[in-house]
C-alpha cells in the first residue's frame, strides 16, 4: 500500500470527525463517549496515516522528490499575459505535497493535535454534552484546515486551510459565546486575521501575475532560476505575504488579537494559538523561502518586525499576571524569534524552533490548563503558589518546558533558540545585503528579549508553584492533580520539551554538521539561487569562526540564566515580591505602560477603530443624505408628474370621452320625443305611414 | 242574391277598419288583443274568398298558417298582460310607458 499517494486522506478523517460530531452528536445531543470515539478516531487516524505516509515517502521515494497527488482541477477558465511574456491558462488544482517542509508540519500537527485531544477529553469533561460535541467538532475541524493548509500544494488550497483556521479560531475563541467578551475575543480574532488574509490574497493574485501558476514545484524554481528577472517581483509578493504572515502569526502591528484568543478553552490556546495555527505564517514565510532571498527588502522587513515583536512582547509578558496572558505574549514574542530566523535567511531555523516551540509552547499551555482546572478556573497568578506539592506531575513537565523556552542547554529550546541568535549574529558579521547594523541590533534585541523570556517564565513557575497557596482554604481543599487523560499528553509534551530539540543538534559546533539532522532534512527546500551560492540571502559560513560561535552560545546560556537569577531574587525566599513592587513603584509610568500593554488596544481603540466608525458613520450620513436623497427625489418626481398626468388623465382623455357622449346626448335629443310611450300612437303612425305608402303607390303607379 | 267575391272583399275590408280602430282607439290590453284578432281573421276571410274563386288551394294553406301565428300570438299577447299586471296591478295599455323616451 502507497501511503503517500493517500495524503489526500489526511485532512479527510478529521473533516469527517468534524462533521459527524457537528451535525450528528451535537444535534441529537449524544453521550461523550461517542463524541470521544468520532473525535479521537478523526485526530487519530490522521496522525497514524500521516505518519505512516511520511515514513514511506522518505524511505522509498527519497526526501528529495516531492511529491504531488492531484485530485481534479479545481477552477480554470481564462489566460494572462505573464512577466516573461508568455501566455498562462488559469488552471488550479486541488492537490497535495508532500515534501520535507510539508512532512514536518504534518508530523506535529497530527501529533500535538491529537494529544491535545486526549487532553481535551479531561479538560471539557464538564460542558453539557451538546457543547461537547460542539467543542470536538471544531478542534476536528481546525486540524482538517491546519492539515490542508500545510499539504497544499500551491497557494490556492493553502488559502483555503489559511481561511479555515482563521475560522476555527474564530469559532473556538468564542467556544463560550454566552460571554459577551469571549465572543468579542472571538470577532477581534477574526477581524484582525482578515487583514492579513487581505494581504495574502492580493499575494495569490501577484504571483499568477508574475508567475502564471499557483503551483509551488512550478514557482520556485522559476523565481531561483532568474532572479534577476524576478527580484522586483518577489519584492512584491513577498511583503504582501507577509502581511498575511503578521495576521496570520501575531506580529507587530496585528498581535493583538492573540492575547484576547485566551478566551477560548485552554486547550484551544495550546493546539491553535501555540503550537500550528499561529505557525503557519511562519511555514508560509520559510514555503516562500526562494521569494524572499530574491528580495533583500522583504528579508529586512520580516526581520525588523520579527525582531521588534520578539522584544516588544516578551516587555509587557514581564509584568501580567494571567497566567495564560503571560504565555500569550510569550508566544507572541518567540513567534518573532521565528520570523527573525526568517528574515536574517536561516529559515531551516525557523522552521526548527516552530517544532519546539510547539512542543514546550503546548505543554505550557496544557499545563496552565491543568492548573486552572485544579484552580476551578482562576487564571490569576496571585491567587495561586505551592502548586508543586499538589500537582508534581504538571509541575514537572511545566518545569521542563519552562526551561527548554527559557534557552536552557540540552532543553529543546536552547538548540532553536541558539541557532537563530547565532545567524542573526552572522547576519550582521557577514553584512547580509549590506544592512550589517539593522542585523547587529536585531541581534541584540534577541538577546535582551532571551533574558526576559527566561524571565518571566521564571516568574511563572515561582509564583504559581513555588511558596505558599494564596487562594483561601475553600480553593485549597479543591487542589488535586489532573486526571491520566490530561497529565498523558503533559508527559509526552515534557519530554519531547526536553529532548526535541536533539533532533538540530549544532554539530558544526564539534566538526560534524551531519549531526543536524533537521537541517539536512530541509536542505531540499532552500533551492540554490541563480549560478552561485553566493548570491542574495546567502550567508557565508565562514562569516563567524568556530572560536566566536561558541562564544556566542555561552552569550545566550548566560543571558538566560541570567534571567533566571532574577526571577529567583524577585519571586523566591523570604524577600519575595518585595523587590518587584519596590521597582513598580519607582518605575511606576513603566509599570503601567508595560502593564497596559503600551495602551495598544486603546490606541486601536481610539485610531482605527475610532477612524473606522467615524468613516462608517461618514458614509451612513451619505447613505442617509444623499443616495436616500436622490431615492426620495426620484420618488417625489415621480409623485409630481403622476399628479400632472392624473390631472391630463381626467380633463384631457376622460373629456374626450365624455365629448363624444355628449354629442349623443345632443344629437339625439330631438329623436327622443319620438318615444311617447303609448301602443295607440305607434299604431297610428303604422296606419298612417301604410296609407302614405299606399297612396304613393297607387298615384306613382310602380 | 248571388254571393259574389265582391261581397267577401267588403265585409272583409269593414272587419278589417273594426279591428284596425280598435287596436288605435281603445286602452284595454285585452281589447286591443281582441281586435288584432279580427283583423288576423278579416284577411283570413279574404284568403279563403280568393283561394275559392280562383280554385287554388294554396290561399286556404296560408289561411291555416296565419290561424297558427295568430293562435301562438296570442299566447304571447297574455303573457305580456300578465306580466304588465304584476307590475303595474293593472291592463291599461298606457300604463307601459317604461320605454318613454
Amino acid at each position: 500500500m502507497k501511503f503517500y499517494d493517500l495524503i489526500w486522506l489526511i485532512p479527510i478523517f478529521p473533516l469527517l470527525g468534524a462533521l459527524i460530531n457537528g451535525l450528528v452528536s451535537n444535534r441529537l445531543g449524544l453521550k461523550k463517549s461517542v463524541t470521544d470515539a468520532v473525535a479521537i478516531a478523526g485526530s487519530g487516524l490522521a496522525w497514524l496515516l500521516g505518519w505512516a505516509a511520511i515514513v514511506q515517502w522518505a524511505l522509498e521515494l527519497g526526501i528529495h522528490n516531492t511529491h504531488i497527488v492531484s485530485l481534479f482541477s479545481w477552477f480554470q477558465g481564462g489566460s494572462l499575459r505573464i512577466l516573461d511574456g508568455s501566455v498562462a491558462e488559469v488552471d488550479v488544482a486541488a492537490s497535495f505535497q508532500l515534501d520535507p517542509v510539508s512532512a514536518l508540519m504534518v508530523a506535529f500537527v497530527t501529533f500535538v493535535g491529537f494529544l491535545i485531544h486526549v487532553y481535551s477529553i479531561g479538560y471539557m469533561h464538564d460542558e453539557s454534552d451538546r457543547a461537547y460535541a460542539r467543542y470536538f467538532s471544531y478542534l476536528n475541524l481546525f486540524m482538517f484546515s491546519m492539515l490542508v493548509l500545510v499539504l497544499g500544494s500551491n497557494m490556492a488550497v493553502m488559502f483555503v486551510g489559511w481561511e479555515g483556521v482563521g475560522l476555527c479560531s474564530y469559532l473556538l475563541i468564542g467556544f463560550y459565546f454566552e460571554k459577551e467578551w469571549c465572543a468579542a475575543a472571538g470577532m477581534k480574532a477574526f477581524i484582525v486575521n482578515r487583514i492579513g488574509d487581505w494581504g495574502f490574497l492580493l499575494a495569490i493574485f501577484a504571483t499568477f501575475m508574475v508567475f502564471g501558476s499557483l503551483e509551488f514545484t512550478e514557482i520556485f524554481p522559476t523565481a531561483a532560476a532568474h532572479p534577476e528577472t524576478y527580484a522586483a517581483a518577489a519584492t512584491v509578493i513577498g511583503l504582501l505575504l507577509f502581511v498575511g504572515a503578521i495576521g496570520k502569526s501575531a506580529q507587530i502591528p496585528l498581535y493583538v488579537w492573540l492575547p484576547d484568543a485566551m478566551a477560548g478553552p485552554t486547550p484551544v490556546s495550546a493546539l491553535i494559538h501555540a503550537a500550528t495555527m499561529v505557525t503557519a505564517g511562519v511555514y508560509m514565510v520559510v514555503r516562500c523561502n526562494v521569494i524572499y532571498r530574491l528580495s533583500p527588502t522583504a528579508m529586512l522587513v520580516v526581520a525588523i518586525i520579527g525582531g521588534l515583536t520578539a522584544i516588544v512582547a516578551a516587555t509587557i509578558g514581564l509584568v501580567q499576571n494571567d497566567i495564560k496572558k503571560v504565555l500569550a505574549y510569550s508566544t507572541v514574542s518567540q513567534l518573532g524569534y521565528m520570523f527573525l530566523a526568517a528574515g536574517v535567511g536561516a529559515f531551516v531555523a525557523a522552521i526548527f524552533h516552530v517544532l519546539t516551540h510547539a512542543f514546550f509552547k503546548a505543554c505550557l499551555f496544557l499545563g496552565s490548563g491543568s492548573v486552572i482546572h485544579a484552580c476551578s478556573g482562576e487564571q490569576d497568578i496571585r491567587k495561586m503558589g505551592g502548586l508543586k506539592k499538589y500537582m508534581p506531575t504538571t509541575y514537572w513537565t511545566f518545569l521542563a518546558a519552562t526551561l527548554a523556552i527559557s534557552g536552557i542547554p540540552i532543553f529543546a529550546g536552547f538548540f532553536s533558540k541558539d541557532e537563530i541568535l547565532a545567524k542573526a549574529f552572522e547576519a550582521g558579521a557577514g553584512n547580509l545585503n549590506t544592512f550589517a547594523s539593522t542585523y547587529y541590533a536585531l541581534w541584540a534585541f534577541g538577546m535582551v528579549a532571551a533574558v526576559l523570556t527566561a524571565f518571566y517564565m521564571f516568574r511563572l513557575v515561582f509564583v504559581t508553584f513555588h511558596g505558599e497557596f494564596r487562594g483561601g482554604e475553600e480553593a485549597e481543599r479543591h487542589l488535586h492533580e489532573s486526571p491520566w487523560t490530561m497529565t498523558m499528553p503533559l508527559v509526552v509534551l515534557g519530554v519531547l520539551s526536553v529532548f526535541g530539540g536533539l533532533i538540530g543538534f549544532p554539530g558544526k559546533l564539534f566538526h560534524h554538521p551531519e549531526w543536524n539532522l533537521i537541517e539536512r532534512f530541509l536542505e531540499p527546500v532552500i533551492l540554490p539561487i541563480g549560478h552561485a551560492a553566493e548570491s542574495g540571502g546567502h550567508v557565508s559560513q565562514h562569516a563567524v569562526s568556530l572560536g566566536l560561535e561558541w562564544g556566542l552560545v555561552f552569550l545566550s546560556v548566560a543571558a538566560a540564566s541570567f534571567g533566571i537569577w532574577l526571577a529567583y531574587r524577585f519571586y523566591m525566599g523570604a524577600g519575595a515580591f518585595v523587590r518587584p513592587r519596590l521597582l513598580a513603584e519607582r518605575f511606576s509610568f513603566a509599570y503601567r505602560l508595560l502593564l497596559n500593554k503600551y495602551w495598544v488596544d486603546e490606541i486601536y481603540a481610539a485610531t482605527v477603530i475610532a477612524g473606522t466608525i467615524k468613516l462608517s458613520r461618514l458614509l451612513w450620513e451619505f447613505d442617509a443624505r444623499v443616495v436616500d436623497g436622490v431615492v426620495n427625489g426620484t420618488a417625489l418626481t415621480t409623485v409630481g408628474s403622476s399628479f400632472i398626468s392624473g390631472i391630463f388623465d381626467l380633463k384631457v382623455v376622460d373629456g374626450a370621452v365624455n365629448l363624444v357622449a355628449k354629442s349623443y346626448e345632443v344629437a339625439s335629443r330631438e329623436f327622443r320625443r319620438l318615444q311617447v310611450g303609448y301602443a295607440e300612437g305607434y299604431v297610428m303612425v303604422m296606419v298612417f305611414g301604410a296609407a302614405i305608402l299606399l297612396g304613393v303607390f297607387y298615384l306613382v303607379k310602380l | 242574391m248571388i254571393i259574389t267575391a265582391t261581397h267577401y272583399v267588403v265585409l272583409s275590408l269593414i272587419l278589417l277598419c273594426l279591428g284596425l280602430i280598435g287596436v288605435m282607439v281603445r286602452r284595454n290590453f285585452i281589447t286591443v288583443l281582441m281586435s288584432l284578432e279580427l283583423m288576423f281573421n278579416a284577411v283570413n276571410l279574404n284568403l279563403i274568398a280568393f283561394s275559392y274563386r280562383l280554385d287554388d288551394l294554396s290561399g286556404q294553406v296560408l289561411a291555416i298558417f296565419v290561424i297558427t301565428v295568430a293562435a301562438a300570438e296570442v299566447a304571447i299577447g297574455l303573457g305580456l298582460i300578465i306580466a304588465l299586471v304584476r307590475v303595474r296591478d293593472t291592463v291599461a295599455l298606457d300604463e307601459a310607458d317604461v320605454m318613454r323616451g
